[in-house]
């Protein structure tokens, strides 16, 4: 009833966070969070450094499966499913929930392999299909006019905010339905970042997104809602708008007063 | 005394006094200088010892270049009645016979490159195998011991890999590899020449089993130090959209460390091409080539080690250190090529 109520008022749920508890080892670095993604909105995940913005960005597409010592308790629904069930194949699911990361990370090959790399994996294409993918993925990530007559030069000789854009790239290229970004602007220069924002803002007409930010100004620019955490808690959630201009905690309007953090 | 006593001490004190008081005058007033002539001093000791440090470090490096010229001018100059009576055709010459005196390198040569073949050809897949399972799937526990062992596996002295193999691994293949390859592949044509004839234990095959063992864990070792290097991030960059460890670890992480790969094969192929004491006890020593693997055979080193005491004619001696040229020149060659195809793959990549 509930749901049918919001339904009305809010777009549907990509993403569901239940109660989610994440664990280094024995320390407890996620706390009790719930929290939606709305299907093809931004929301931002804002809070000071430690506070596990991060980690639960890596919840989301379970990277932290890949080490040991590190677990989650609770339940993660991606339309409906658990991602948390330990049945789920992890490598469909990081196809379905891509990452941007820190800093660009394109794979030692040329340019055109970078997405062709991702696309591989999954299907089978003619060589002209794949040409095809390829300059739309480039073409969807602004890429596409600075890279085509380079296409097969290695994508290490990029600027870092083309590696970025070829990052994303390569995301968008496996059709993903959720995209996951940990902080995509800190290395790069104002130029390029507002090019990345700019990217953002095109994708959500056909993805779910996440993003961690430190830039509170880009989280409101960017986003629809907003998280702040502090801390492993989640403290506010809601439209952006809200968040910014009427939060409803104490700590949240401290942090984005830049009273601490 | 008595009376001598109480005068130095009252000198003492008022000079100490005084000492004091001007010292303090002098030092505020002259601080400046004083401090300057202090660091012009201290500057130009360091100089001094800047400079000696650089002629040290230089001499150091000039004495590998003396000993490499030196080393080639005497492995020339030895081995020149040897060119002379033989010319090109030591090179290509299957006789190697002390008593006419009548020597060719080609069974030595053909030794020592398949002995190395063999040898890559085992210990490539099982050391890039190795340092994946470390680098990638062990899990942390094992990480560490399994690392340790490799590494103690390279510090095994060559000799024991030598009495090891002639008398459990030869024993071994003897009984049961050997005869197992030639029933296998006695009706596949090539092959069958290859594991033709009676199983010895010692022959070529064996040594280059050796050569594997003992190359293995500098390729192992490198591989995992270099697999290291991969950036995390880059790797879960793969992961993320939706890479399995085979193809994160196939398409990123050998890609990535190529050239270290590639540098810690070189190193070991080295390794094998002038390995001696190991070889020399298990290959048989034969001076013939022959088609098969299982027969004997023998490499430069092995020749150079077993033979120089009896070399008693200047022309044997001088046919043995041509020997040694010519693996000289191989392990060159192999470097020189190591060199340009990491140089090229550089190129490529940049």
């Amino acid at each position: 009833m509930n749901a049918a109520v919001q339904a009305t008022k809010e777009p549907p749920t990509k993403v569901s966070v239940r109660s989610l508890d994440f664990y280094y080892g024995a320390d407890r670095s996620l706390k009790n969070i719930s929290l939606p993604l709305r299907t093809n909105k931004v929301t931002a995940f804002i809070g000071p450094s430690g506070c596990g913005k991060s980690t639960l960005l890596r919840v989301l597409n379970r990277m932290y499966d890949l080490y040991p010592g590190q677990r989650a308790e609770g339940e993660v629904l991606l339309d409906g499913e658990n991602i948390l069930d330990p049945a789920i194949d992890l490598n469909a699911l990081r196809s379905r929930v891509g990452m941007i990361f820190q800093k660009p990370t394109p794979f030692p090959m040329s340019i055109y392999e970078n997405i062709a790399f991702g696309i591989r994996l999954y299907e089978k294409l003619s060589r002209a299909d794949m040409d095809a993918r390829v300059e739309g993925a480039l073409r969807g990530a602004a890429l596409w006019d600075e890279v085509k007559d380079k296409l097969h030069t290695s994508g290490l000789g990029l600027s870092g905010g083309q590696q970025q854009r070829l990052c994303i790239a390569r995301s968008v290229a496996v059709q993903p339905e959720v995209i996951l970004f940990d902080e995509p602007c800190s290395a790069l220069d104002p130029i390029s970042t507002a090019k990345v924002e700019e990217l953002i803002d095109e994708l959500t007409h056909r993805y779910t997104i996440a993003i961690v930010t430190h830039n509170m100004q880009q989280a409101v620019r960017i986003s629809d809602y907003t998280a702040f955490m502090y801390l492993g808690e989640l403290v506010e959630f809601g439209e952006t708008d809200d968040v910014f201009n009427k939060p409803k905690e104490k700590r949240t309007l401290d942090y984005i007063t830049g009273r601490f953090g | 005394m008595f009376s001598i006593e109480p005068s130095p001490r009252s000198a003492n004190g008022a000079g100490g006094e005084a000492g004091s008081d001007m010292s303090e005058v002098v030092l505020q007033q002259a601080a400046p200088l004083s401090v300057a002539a202090d660091r012009t001093r201290v500057l130009s000791r360091l100089a001094l010892v800047d400079s000696l440090f650089r002629q040290v470090t230089r001499a150091a490096a000039v004495i590998v270049l003396v000993i490499l010229g030196g080393v080639i001018v005497s492995l020339v100059y030895g081995s020149w009645p040897a060119m002379k009576a033989f010319g090109f055709g030591f090179l290509f010459s299957q006789s190697w016979n002390p008593v006419t005196e009548n020597f060719g390198a080609l069974p030595a040569i053909y030794g020592t490159v398949m002995t190395s073949i063999i040898a890559m050809l085992i210990a490539v897949p099982v050391g890039l195998g190795i340092a994946i399972f470390l680098t990638e799937l062990c899990p942390y526990v094992l990480r560490r011991p399994i690392g340790t062992a490799i590494e103690l596996l390279a510090g095994i002295p060559s000799i024991i890999y030598g009495i090891w193999g002639l008398f459990v691994l030869a024993p071994f293949l003897q009984s049961h590899v050997q005869p197992a390859l030639i029933a296998a592949f006695g009706d596949i044509p090539v092959f069958s020449t290859l594991f033709a004839g009676p199983p010895y234990g010692i022959g070529m095959l064996t040594a280059g089993f050796i050569l594997a063992i003992m190359v293995l864990p500098f390729i192992a070792s490198i591989s995992r130090d270099v697999f290291e290097t991969v950036p995390l991030v880059l790797k879960e960059a793969a992961w993320g959209i939706g890479a399995t460890t085979w193809e994160v670890t196939r398409y990123v992480v050998i890609p990535y460390t190529r050239v270290g790969v590639i540098g810690g094969v070189m190193l070991g192929l080295g390794r094998a091409l002038g390995e001696t004491m190991a070889v020399t006890f298990v290959i048989g020593n034969a001076h013939k080539i022959s088609g098969s693997l299982l027969a004997p055979g023998t490499t430069i080193s092995a020749t150079i080690a077993n033979e120089f005491t009896e070399a008693v004619g200047d022309l044997y001696t001088s046919a043995l250190i041509e020997l040694g040229l010519i693996l000289f020149f191989i392990t060159f060659v192999v470097l020189a090529i190591a060199r340009y195809m990491l140089m090229r793959i550089e190129q490529k990549s940049a």
